[in-house]
């Protein structure tokens, strides 16, 4: 026999994501059996043991869920719990959670676009190899991560993990001069996140679109971080609680992570393709123009390119957190005051990945009774799964390993946060 | 500039080794030796270079040895041994950030880590006594090899 005619391609621990995950495809006769995206990090027991706990506790506690977008966490559980006790955070108080928020995209895009996404274009194994040759990349990836970096320590409180946010606003607002010490780490921020762009544009690209439903939330006139409704490319347009009418999560036996499916059935993506396909015009004019001269699409449908994309948010971020320092002016209070009632509250942010819906249950003490968290992940889990068959079958002719390296640049395509997407498999025990 | 680097989380059990060291040696050290305690986010770790004439780092292994057993290495010639220093979750460990380190030139131009092999990492745990004994030992040893090398600076 000169062909095998099984092989299974695996890679028992993925380099370059956030987390602990592998991947198995199975080619049986020359076509795709299996794909999976198994995610075998420890399961996580957030939602369970928020219960008990108080409601002002809950972005404090899910913020553990991730080192990477801790503010994400936050957002999502405040926001969820003002909404259910019937109080809007808004004017600069809403500005320094937005301007925490552009940090938390700096430091993360930052971080995959250079460090784990870039040396699969350029042919690395890793950034420290591509380092070597190319000095200016990783040293330019770290000025735009230190400059994320400031903003988490001068709003957030510190760099990781920050403590600044509560329910109802912050716990104490920055004055006027210490944003100002911001300005200049950012302006050049700015010019790198422009070279970024360029950079990653000049790359080569597999030719190669997915059709999946794009979703993201959407607010007239602002590109989607902090609050909106749920929009897709498919026409869905809904408020955050009617989130689980319209997604679903399932258990899969191969992984910790639940997978979120359209209801009725059907991948869907969300993150930097469906953000940029869904609000390319309320990019700031500066991340619109050069979106425009590296020939992006809207909607940019090749998973490739996402890091193209992912750029052009760093360029936004960047630009609307000037845009934020330069507007500030010191409120008369950090917070407004919140009294708990009992009902559901749901919040939906953009994380740096995509969509983190929070729900929670609270009774009339401030008590959580239940609580439920999607993160993006577990969201694109489908597609990435789906994509990575796409990418096998029209590459079989390819040797195992230049394969195996393909379909690991392709989930990085996704940029998975394997710690956050977590969950545990439920037990069921039958007695006869 | 001297710079003393203790990297851990402190609420890993032995992983807090390198930090215990760095506290230890906080009132110890002459003044003008900087002491840090890092949690060794690697991009981050490489920040604390900048300026240093030579940099000690302290940070728990998991090789396998005695609980306590010390290691020494000099960095600033050679790169550490592959897989001996706990990598993080994010498959990037402080060997990956001196390298990095290095590839960039902000490298000081004297490095020495010390590793201490630990046994216990879970969530919450104390140290181990075996790693507690040996992070005393270490903090003494360190605080005369660094009063060494600092008088000829000063």
């Amino acid at each position: 026999m000169t062909e095998r005619r099984t092989k299974t391609i695996k890679t028992d621990v993925l380099a370059r994501v956030e987390g602990e995950g592998a991947m198995r495809v199975r080619i049986e006769s020359g076509r795709v059996t299996e794909v999976q995206l198994k995610i075998y990090e420890p399961p996580r027991f957030f939602e369970a043991f928020l219960r008990g706990r108080d409601f002002t506790e809950a972005l404090d506690i899910t913020s553990r869920i991730c080192g990477i977008c801790p503010i994400a966490y936050q957002m999502s559980a405040v926001t969820a719990m003002e909404s259910l006790c019937g109080v809007e955070v808004g004017g600069q108080l809403r500005a320094l959670r937005r301007l925490l928020y552009c940090g938390e995209w700096i430091e993360s895009h930052a971080l995959h676009v250079f460090m784990l996404h870039a040396p699969d274009f350029l042919g690395f194994e890793s950034a420290v190899a591509m380092a070597r040759d190319h000095p200016t990349i990783v040293t330019d990836a770290l000025a735009l991560k230190k400059a994320g970096n400031e903003i988490m320590r001068v709003v957030g409180g510190r760099e990781v993990h920050p403590i600044n946010l509560r329910v109802g606003g912050v716990y104490r607002a920055p004055r006027k001069a210490e944003l100002a010490t911001l300005v200049e780490g950012l302006e050049r921020a700015r010019e790198i996140a422009l070279g970024a762009v360029r950079l990653t544009a000049s790359f080569d690209f597999p030719d190669y679109d997915q059709e999946f439903e794009l979703v993201a939330l959407a607010q007239p006139g602002e590109y989607p971080i902090d609050r909106g409704r749920i929009i897709s490319s498919a026409g869905l347009d809904i408020a955050p609680p009617e989130y689980e009418s319209q997604f679903v999560e399932q258990h899969v036996p191969w992984s910790h992570a639940l997978h979120s499916q359209r209801a009725g059935g059907g991948s869907y993506l969300v993150g930097p393709l469906a953000r940029f396909a869904t609000s390319f015009a309320a990019l700031t004019p500066l991340a619109r123009e050069v979106a425009v001269e590296v020939g992006l699409r809207t909607p940019e449908r090749n998973p490739f390119r996402s890091i193209v994309v992912r750029s052009v948010e760093l360029v936004h971020a960047v630009d609307e957190a000037l845009e934020l320092i330069a507007a500030y002016e010191e409120p008369d209070a950090p917070a407004i005051e919140v009294t708990p009632r009992a009902g559901v509250g749901h919040g939906a942010t953009e994380a740096p990945r995509g969509l983190l819906y929070h729900r929670y249950e609270i009774d009339a003490d401030g008590t959580i009774l239940a609580a439920n968290i999607v993160p993006p992940t577990s969201q694109n889990q489908v597609a990435i799964e789906a994509d990575l068959r796409g990418v096998v079958e029209r590459s079989l002719e390819l040797p195992d390993e230049q394969l195996s390296r393909l379909c690991e640049q392709t989930i990085r395509n996704y940029d998975p946060c394997i710690s956050c997407a977590t969950h545990f498999l439920k037990l069921e025990i039958e007695r006869c | 500039m001297l710079r003393l680097i203790g990297v851990g989380n402190r609420w890993r059990g032995d992983d807090a080794a390198g930090l215990v060291v760095a506290a230890r040696l906080r009132a110890r050290l002459p003044r003008g030796i900087d002491v840090i305690e890092h949690r060794g986010e690697p991009i981050d770790l490489i920040e604390t270079f900048e300026g240093a004439q030579a940099a000690w780092l302290v940070d728990a292994v998991c090789s396998g040895a005695q609980p306590g057993t010390l290691y020494r290495f000099d960095a600033g010639e050679r790169r550490l041994p592959a897989g001996l220093f706990r990598v993080s979750t994010h498959r990037f460990g402080l060997a990956d950030a001196l390298e990095l380190a290095r590839a960039l030139g902000r490298l000081p131009p004297r490095v020495v880590v010390y590793g201490i092999e630990g046994s216990r990492f879970a969530p919450g745990g104390p140290l181990s006594p075996a790693v507690a004994a040996a992070a005393e030992r270490l903090a003494g040893a360190l605080s005369t090899e660094l009063a060494a090398a600092f008088a000829p600076v000063r």
